[in-house]
Parts: C-alpha cells; sequence; structure tokens
C-alpha cells in the first residue's frame, strides 16, 4: 500500500477523534477562492494518452507503435498545446494507420478470445448481438461515456457491412473497431457542461467530463470502467463518492504513468527524443544513453514523490538515485546490474536533479556545457519564469574577438554583460548557469577547463553558493519552484494555461502545499477537489455560438442529431451496396 | 484604382531595379482552376519549398553581377551544375514593423505567411504552401508532403493554421512505407484489383465523418474549427481510400524507388544531415514523378541551425555568434563551412528534379520551389540582406537562372509572384510592410 494511503488513513482517524472532542476537523486555514473555472476543453490526446488508454483496454501485447505527432509546447506545457492543437491531414493517416494495426491485432487469432466478450454463430458472417455487445464496452471505455442506442447502431452496421462484404465476423469487427479509434470522440478528449445542482446559475463538468479530467490528469489514461460506473451512478459528484474514487486513483499504479507523463512534460524531456552529442568530441554519449537519463530522472521523480511521498523540494537536493550500466561510465562507478537504487557519496557534487545526465545534457550544445542554456532552462522549466529570446541584430564583436584568451565558459559568457542589450537576460541566467560547469556537456564531473581551475560560485535570486551543492539548496528554499509545480500542474490537470484570475487559487494550493509538507499526493487531492477543477465559466454555451456561425452549411444540415445518425445508417450500408 | 495607386507606390519603393508587372498579365497564363496550363501541356505545375536556416555571409554569398549567368562566389560555388535553373534574389527584406522581433523566427514566419508574427510561437495563419496546396492538393492522393534532414520531428516551416503544424518526415523507412508501401496505388502496375476491405474502410469512415459533425454542435467555435479540420482531413482519407478502387492513369516517368534498408544515424553531424537530405529527397523526387502529391516541403535545417561539424565544439548557430571573423579571409571560417554544405544539399535538390524526364524536359521544368531562410547575414541574424532562392520553370512560365536585385524591397514579393504562378487568385499576400500586390516581372518568362 502506498505511504500516503496510510497517512490518509491516519489523517482520517485524527480528524474522527477530533471531531468527538468537539473541534473542527479539517480546518487548514483559508477556504478555496472563487473562481470562474473554465471552458470545457477539447483536447486532442497526446502519443502517450492514446498508447496507456489502449494499453488499458487491450492489455500490453496489442502494439501501438509509432509517435503521433507532438502538439507545440504552449505556456510550459505540451498538454496545454494539445487544448487547442489542430489534426493536419498527415496526423490524421498517422491515427489511421495505427488504428487498422490496433484493430487487426484486438481481433487476431491470438487477442479475440479474451478481448471479444462473445463469438459469433457464423465466423464467416455477421453477428450482430456479438458486435453489439463489443462495441458497447470497448466504445465505452475509449469515449470515456456510454455510446448511444443510435451510435452503437452505426458501428454495429459497419460491423456487418464488413462481415458481409468479407465474409468474416472477425474482420468485419476490425473495421468498426477502427472506426471506434478514428472517432473525435476517441481522440479529442471533449468536455461537456451542465448547471450545478448546489449553487444556482453555476455550471460546472457533467459526471463523465470530471471522470475523463480527473483520469487524464492522475493517470494520462482515458477512465476505468470503475471511474465510468462512479460517474454513471453520480457517485462522483458527491463529496464522498469523490474522495472515495481519489482514494482508489491516488493508490493505483496508474499513478506512476501519470506522474511520468506530467513530470516528462514539464521537464521538457521529449526534447530527449532528438538529442545527439557531437560524436568525436562525446563518443561515449548515445541515444541509449540518452534515454537511460532520461529513466533516471524520472525513476528518482516516481519514487521520491509517490513511493516516498517526500518533500518536492528535496528532488532538488537528494542524493539517492537510480544508476544503470548505460550511465555508469559518465557518473566515473562500475556499473551495476540493471537499475539500482544508489546513493551519492554526501562530500560528492552530484546532489539533486539539476546534477543528473538528464538536465546537465538536455540543457547544453552537442560538444560543450552551456551555462546560458542551463540557467535559462532553471528559469524557465522549474521556476515558470521567462527568459526573453536574444535579440536580433546583435554584434557580438566582443566576444568574438580573436585576441581575446578565454580559457573558461565564464570569461565567455562574462562577455555578455559587457553588451547592454545581452546583459539583462544573461544576469538572469548565467550566474546560476554557471555553477554547473563543474559538468560538461555529457554531464561529467570535472574540476579544470583548459587548465584552468573552474569557479563554481553564483547566486540565485540574491542567495549566493559556492558551487552546485548551494546551487540545489538555494533552488530548493526559492519559494517559486513550489508555486512552479504548482502553477503547472493545475493546468496540465485542468486542461489549459493557467490565467491572471487563478493567481488567487493557485495561492492557496501553495499554501496547502506547504501545510502538507510539499507532499504531490496531498496536492494532486487538493487541485482535484477543488470547486474550480470541475467548475466551468458561466453562461457558456455552444448553442450560442451555433448561431453566430448559422451560414455553416454543417449546421444546416445536421439539425437534430437522432435524423442525422439514421442518415448515416443508410449511407453506410448504401455504401456497401455499391 | 486603390490597386495601381499600392502598386505604383511599391515600385516607386523598390527604385525600378526589379520590374513589377500587374496582375491582369499573370491571369493571362493560367487556366481557371491554376491546376494546368492554358496551353494545354500535359503535367501540371507542382509546387515544393525549401528552407534552412542562418542565411549566408554576404561578401562570399552574393554574386557581383545580376541578371543571369551570374557569378558563383564560394558559398555558393556548388550551384555550378544548376545554376541555370535557379533564380536567386537577393538584398530582400523581412519587415516586422511593430512587433517584437524574435530572432530565427520573425525572418521565416514572413517569407512562409507574410506576416510578421506577434511573439517568438505563434504562427499568424497558414502558409504558403498550405495556400498552393488547397489550390492545386486536392486530387492527388497527398494534399502536400513535408520531410525534415534534422530527424527531429518539431522541424517544420509548413502550418495548416496558427495550430496546426505539418509534421515532418523525418524517418526515410518510415516514409518510403508511407509512400510506396502495400497502399501504395502503383500507376504503372500491370494489373488491377480493388481491395474489398478498402471499400469497407471507405463506408466506415462515412460514419465517423457524421460522428464528427454531430460532435461540431457541442462546442465551442474555436473547437468547431478544430474539426472541421479534423472533417476536411477525414475528406483526405476518403479521397485515398476512394482513389485506391480505381485503376490509376499510368505515369511515364513513374519508377518505385528501391526501399531504404536503414535509417541514416539520428545524430545532427552536416553529413547525417546531408544523408537524411538526400534520401528524403529521392522520395520526394519520386513522390512527385508518380503524382502522388502536387506540393512538397523540405526542411534541410530549421531556424537557428543545430546541425554541428564533428570534433567543432559550437553548432551552427553557436558558431554564428561566436566564431571570431578571419582577418586573412573577411569571414567567420566555420560558419561558412555550414553555409557551404546547405548550399550543397539545395544544389542537389534541385538537381534531382532535374534528372527525371516528363514530357520534353523534366520534372523540375514543371515544377516550382521557393526556399528561404530566417536572416540575413548569420552573424548580426540581419532581417535585412536576406536572400531567397527559386527553382524550376513552372511549366514555361519562369525564366531561370537570375540573380535578381530586391534593393531592400519586401521578400514577400517572391513569394506572391510564386503563389500567383501556381494559380492562387489573391490580388495581394502580407500584412503592413510585407504586402504585396505586384509579381516580380523579372522572372517571368
Amino acid at each position: 500500500m502506498h505511504l500516503f494511503v496510510t497517512n490518509y488513513v491516519r489523517r482520517a482517524f485524527v480528524c474522527l477523534m477530533a471531531v468527538m472532542m468537539l473541534t473542527g476537523c479539517f480546518d487548514q486555514g483559508p477556504s478555496e477562492p472563487v473562481t470562474m473555472g473554465t471552458e470545457p476543453r477539447m483536447r486532442l490526446l497526446t502519443t502517450s494518452q492514446y498508447i496507456n488508454t489502449l494499453r488499458y483496454v487491450f492489455g500490453a501485447s496489442v502494439h501501438t507503435q509509432g509517435e503521433f505527432s507532438p502538439a507545440e509546447r504552449t505556456e510550459g506545457l505540451l498538454a496545454n498545446g494539445a487544448a487547442v492543437a489542430g489534426v493536419s491531414a498527415s496526423l490524421l493517416e498517422q491515427f489511421q494507420r495505427t488504428a487498422k494495426s490496433v484493430a487487426a491485432q484486438v481481433v487476431d487469432e491470438s487477442h479475440r478470445d479474451y478481448l471479444i466478450p462473445c463469438k459469433p454463430v457464423n465466423a464467416q458472417a455477421a453477428d450482430n448481438a456479438c458486435a453489439t455487445e463489443f462495441i458497447s464496452q470497448t466504445g465505452r471505455l475509449l469515449f470515456g461515456r456510454a455510446l448511444s442506442d443510435q451510435e452503437v447502431d452505426v458501428y454495429v452496421s459497419s460491423a456487418e457491412a464488413g462481415a458481409e462484404n468479407l465474409n468474416d465476423f472477425y474482420k468485419g469487427l476490425a473495421t468498426a473497431l477502427e472506426g471506434l479509434l478514428l472517432s473525435p470522440d476517441f481522440l479529442f478528449i471533449v468536455e461537456n457542461a451542465e448547471p450545478d445542482p448546489d449553487n444556482a446559475g453555476r455550471l460546472r463538468l457533467d459526471a463523465y467530463s470530471l471522470a475523463s479530467r480527473l483520469s487524464f490528469f492522475l493517470w494520462n489514461a482515458g477512465p476505468d470502467a470503475q471511474l465510468l460506473d462512479a460517474a454513471e451512478s453520480g457517485e462522483l459528484q458527491t463529496e464522498e463518492g469523490l474522495n472515495r474514487t481519489l482514494d482508489r486513483m491516488l493508490a493505483s499504479p496508474r499513478l506512476n504513468n501519470g506522474m511520468r507523463a506530467f513530470f516528462d512534460d514539464m521537464f521538457a524531456f521529449d526534447d530527449f527524443n532528438t538529442l545527439s552529442k557531437d560524436p568525436l568530441i562525446y563518443p561515449s554519449f548515445t541515444s541509449v544513453t540518452a534515454s537511460a537519463a532520461r529513466e533516471q530522472t524520472l525513476r528518482t521523480v516516481i519514487s521520491h514523490l509517490i513511493e516516498n511521498e517526500q518533500d518536492y523540494r528535496d528532488l532538488f537536493t537528494t542524493r539517492s538515485t537510480f544508476i544503470t550500466p548505460e550511465l555508469a561510465i559518465l557518473y566515473d562507478m562500475p556499473a551495476p546490474s540493471g537499475w539500482t537504487p544508489y546513493t551519492f557519496p554526501p562530500e560528492s557534487l552530484r546532489s539533486g536533479l539539476l546534477t543528473h545526465v538528464s538536465f546537465l545534457t538536455l540543457h547544453a550544445h552537442p560538444g560543450r556545457s552551456s551555462p546560458t542554456l542551463r540557467g535559462a532552462a532553471l528559469r524557465e522549466l522549474l521556476l515558470c519564469q521567462h527568459v526573453p529570446p536574444p535579440p536580433p541584430d546583435v554584434d557580438f564583436s566582443v566576444i568574438m574577438s580573436p585576441d581575446a584568451n578565454y580559457p573558461t565558459q565564464r570569461d565567455r559568457v562574462r562577455a555578455h554583460l559587457e553588451n547592454p542589450s545581452c546583459a539583462g537576460c544573461h544576469r538572469v541566467t548565467d550566474p546560476t548557469g554557471l555553477s554547473l560547469e563543474n559538468f560538461d556537456g555529457e554531464g561529467r564531473l570535472r574540476f579544470t577547463e583548459n587548465n584552468v581551475e573552474i569557479d563554481a560560485s553564483g547566486d540565485l535570486d540574491g542567495v549566493p553558493f559556492e558551487n552546485v551543492v548551494g546551487l540545489g539548496q538555494a533552488l530548493r528554499n526559492n519559494e517559486a519552484l513550489p508555486a512552479c509545480l504548482v502553477n503547472r500542474l493545475y493546468s496540465y490537470g485542468s486542461g489549459g494555461p493557467t490565467t491572471a484570475q487563478d493567481n488567487q487559487l493557485l495561492d492557496y494550493f501553495n499554501q496547502q502545499f506547504a501545510a502538507e509538507g510539499y507532499r504531490l499526493p496531498s496536492l494532486l487531492r487538493a487541485i482535484s477537489q477543488s470547486d474550480s477543477f470541475k467548475r466551468v465559466t458561466d453562461g457558456w454555451n455552444p448553442a450560442q455560438v451555433e448561431r453566430e456561425a448559422s451560414a455553416d452549411e454543417t449546421t444546416k444540415h445536421h439539425v437534430d442529431a437522432s435524423s442525422q445518425l439514421g442518415e448515416t445508417q443508410a449511407q453506410s450500408s448504401k455504401g456497401m451496396q455499391k | 484604382m486603390r490597386d495601381l495607386t499600392r502598386r505604383s507606390v511599391l515600385r516607386g519603393m523598390l527604385g525600378g531595379g526589379v520590374v513589377s508587372v500587374g496582375l491582369p498579365m499573370l491571369d493571362f497564363f493560367l487556366n481557371n482552376n491554376g491546376t494546368a496550363l492554358a496551353s494545354g501541356a500535359p503535367m501540371p505545375v507542382r509546387f515544393g519549398t525549401w528552407g534552412y536556416g542562418l542565411g549566408m555571409t554576404e561578401n562570399i554569398f552574393v554574386p557581383k553581377t545580376y541578371g543571369p549567368n551570374y557569378d558563383l562566389p564560394e558559398e555558393i560555388e556548388s550551384w555550378a551544375p544548376v545554376r541555370d535553373h535557379i533564380n536567386l534574389f537577393t538584398n530582400a527584406a523581412a519587415f516586422p514593423d511593430d512587433s517584437p522581433v524574435p530572432c530565427h523566427y520573425t525572418g521565416w514566419v514572413i517569407g512562409r505567411t507574410g506576416i510578421a508574427p506577434k511573439d517568438g510561437q505563434t504562427m499568424p495563419g497558414e502558409t504558403i504552401d498550405v495556400t498552393i496546396a488547397n489550390q492545386v492538393g486536392s486530387t492527388t492522393r497527398f494534399k502536400s508532403l513535408t520531410a525534415t534532414a534534422t530527424a527531429d520531428v518539431r522541424s517544420t516551416y509548413s502550418y495548416e493554421n496558427a495550430t496546426t503544424p505539418n509534421a515532418p518526415e523525418w524517418s526515410p523507412m518510415k516514409f518510403y512505407q508511407r509512400l510506396f508501401g502495400p497502399d501504395f496505388p502503383d500507376p504503372n502496375a500491370k494489373s488491377f484489383t480493388p481491395d474489398p476491405e478498402v471499400m469497407v474502410r471507405k463506408s466506415v469512415l462515412s460514419g465517423v465523418m457524421d460522428q464528427t459533425k454531430s460532435l461540431m454542435q457541442r462546442v465551442g467555435a474555436e473547437d468547431r474549427q478544430r474539426l472541421d479540420q479534423y472533417f476536411t482531413g477525414l475528406r483526405q482519407l476518403e479521397n485515398q481510400f476512394e482513389q485506391r478502387l480505381k485503376k490509376p492513369e499510368p505515369i511515364a516517368s513513374c519508377q518505385v524507388p528501391m526501399a531504404p534498408q536503414a535509417d541514416p544515424p539520428m545524430d545532427k553531424t552536416a553529413e547525417s544531415v546531408a544523408l537524411r537530405h538526400k534520401m528524403m529527397t529521392d522520395l520526394l523526387v519520386m513522390a512527385v514523378a508518380c503524382d502522388q502529391t502536387r506540393v512538397i516541403n523540405m526542411v534541410y535545417s530549421g531556424a537557428a541551425s543545430v546541425v554541428i561539424k564533428p570534433g567543432y565544439e559550437k553548432p551552427a548557430h553557436t558558431t554564428t555568434h561566436e566564431e571570431p571573423v578571419d582577418k586573412n579571409l573577411g569571414y567567420q571560417p566555420n560558419a561558412s563551412w555550414f553555409t557551404r554544405r546547405t548550399m550543397e544539399s539545395w544544389a542537389e535538390f534541385v538537381n534531382a528534379f532535374a534528372q527525371i524526364k516528363e514530357g520534353d524536359g523534366t520534372l523540375l521544368d514543371n515544377m516550382l520551389i521557393y526556399a528561404t531562410t530566417d536572416h540575413g547575414y548569420a552573424r548580426l541574424h540581419t532581417l535585412h540582406g536576406m536572400p531567397v532562392f527559386t527553382a524550376g520553370r513552372a511549366g514555361g512560365l519562369v525564366k531561370t537562372g537570375q540573380h535578381i536585385d530586391m534593393k531592400g524591397g519586401p521578400l514577400t514579393q517572391v513569394g506572391y509572384t510564386a503563389m500567383r504562378l501556381m494559380g492562387v487568385d489573391t490580388p495581394s499576400w502580407g500584412t503592413k510592410s510585407n504586402r504585396v500586390s505586384n509579381a516580380i516581372g523579372e522572372m517571368l518568362a
């Protein structure tokens, strides 16, 4: 059992005792400030959400090969980009190819017996009863909601027509499943609003939308059957029911996958997909090293935050991590067998995530370190601060003077400070980046550069330090560090960037986070329980927008959903007869 | 006429160096839908783009002479075999006007959209290749194809709209499968049997399309636009299925290339980039020759190129900033090394299309390729003194092999001319100082 569950039980017990002693139980400081919530989102499924969802629905032996084109990183997260990303024709082609391959595997002889809940009367013919069973069950998990009867009919008649044309029940069913996997109801996470019965005049997410929001937030995958049951029974929309669901979701092994995805996004680890080093300068750094470095940090994060429920800030000072043979050479240590827990000695400069090979190599050039890139990454990724890009039309002649002798990076970047148009930003990035100079461009420890001893002193927002250990400590104690996590986590969970209207809410979460010792599961719970997480902006109404766009042909042709679906059926079967 | 006035003003701005031509003259060359020549030439004109980062170094890049038979300074020496297929426009500008100027972004975004971006990550709208593909790309299997030599799925200069990049193919092996794998409708195949599974698939798709329309009722205006685009993608898929049910017309110049045996290394060395560029080029050439698409995009390097020279510690972009100018040579030797490798690949790209016979000429003769970069002088990251190139004669409409001085005028004029040549009927392109409504007369045959 996760430690936090134990904690939760313990806390609940203490509270119970407290109530019995006539004391307020959940007296945890200020109450949640009111926000307008968000508009219902329509997020494009990411590659990892697609893969996780299908793995949970069909099992790990159904492979979803391929990587879909990623959304654009927006306000620090790819997840924010997914809330506005469109689907190009070539991306849709990728979805179609994957759908075809997945569907063929699901119905093949090695899977059909346990993935399809029934057997057709005749495998060479259509069997609508069996197809209906499969489509309703699978469709519910893929769409994150029960399909309407009419929707089921559409896909069942596809399966029927396919079976008749191909003389094969399973091939027919596979084409219907391809349709489900290509449907925008699967590829987009679509949220809907409903009136909030507890607050007249306000809107909230409907039960299915709340289930999806929670599921993609915590698990990075669609809801499972039990979560959909809780949505359908109304349990999810009661305080108690929501708490019970959160207990289960936070205790599930799926949480690890979910939080891996979040930190991979927040740390911009997608850059590892293209990370490479100069083969002459760093011959031992390969793509295998790169993925091991990514994995090392994610393992450390999950173990620290989820398995051991430790203080988020201590991630930046902890010497506990995991080592694998591929990384041993860069850490200058004997190779262990496989992934092994490891603690760097107390006198080591390796202390906290900043000293992992992941951070050090990702934010460096292919052939050398980069104090500027490292300093900017620290500001942008970990503190949520914005470092402006360099201006155009700048003459770098100071830095480029062929007569200058700059043995270390400190000497080189100092030149930036002599140019007024560079100095503003470099003063923000370089003093932190320079204290990482004891690690070269592939993350190896070094004490000299060009035979000159490296001065790794620096400061972070007025806190001075001698070396990277001090930097880790200063970062750990910087208020912006936990606040940045809160900001990213809330926008990741609620499906889009935060705005100024969320400031008070974020302050509130910051206080909760601090009160709970900066433990991630408590923060996840606080966000998931909050009213803002479920609330939909007042007055939101797609129908109103509809009228503005009434010239649109599609709306004219589809006045009501039922006549439209009937037409679909007719079209599908007619299509088959041609 | 307001247009005339604007045109005269622009002509005045350009100081007569570029002969501007009024719009009606161009229309004369094209048929109504812009997909084929009014002369009745058999093959349609195909469009391509090519993009790279970090401009050039003027004193060793810009030819001393103008017009035909221009000289080839050292950075573009590699163009010698293909010079007469290329028009080189120099001394062009991208105008940020009152927008902020994020380095590496403003320049190429103006070259591809005509609009200065409002920040360093927001695309103002669709790119030129998308505008042209919407005009000429609806009948082929792919509306357009995009590939990159960088091995990075995020390297693209093609956007359907502000939030939808056309992600490039980065693996030659996967790209080959997509183009010439089992779904390839070989126009020269001896026999043809429609695949019943494709028929079934096509009908399933119509169900998905209805599902999409029904979903449109439930979402807000912006999301409806995204679904509308999704719907368009479904139509494109439907079109692909439909084509596989019909026997394609034979095409003499279409020859299925050999499947690549392995992808190039994922590193960013100039050597790996050149190899990936070559493999992607070969696939794009045949994709066009086999009429699988009429619009292609090739990325040699992203803006702020990260290509590396093995053993040299700085990637291309950092080199342009930090490398001293060699006093004897008068330029940054390593920065120029990167530009030279880039220009070799451009020459190879042009040559690859010129090698394919098509009708009485070559495939390149029936194409127009438009090449842009992010900056002018690489060392200073300028937005003036920018080079733009085109290749191909656009079915005989374009006179090639010329060096044309843009005299500090907007580089969008080249893109605008390309759009008009490709049949896009628009009175102007771009906004504010980048807005143009005149084609470049000197490049017209």
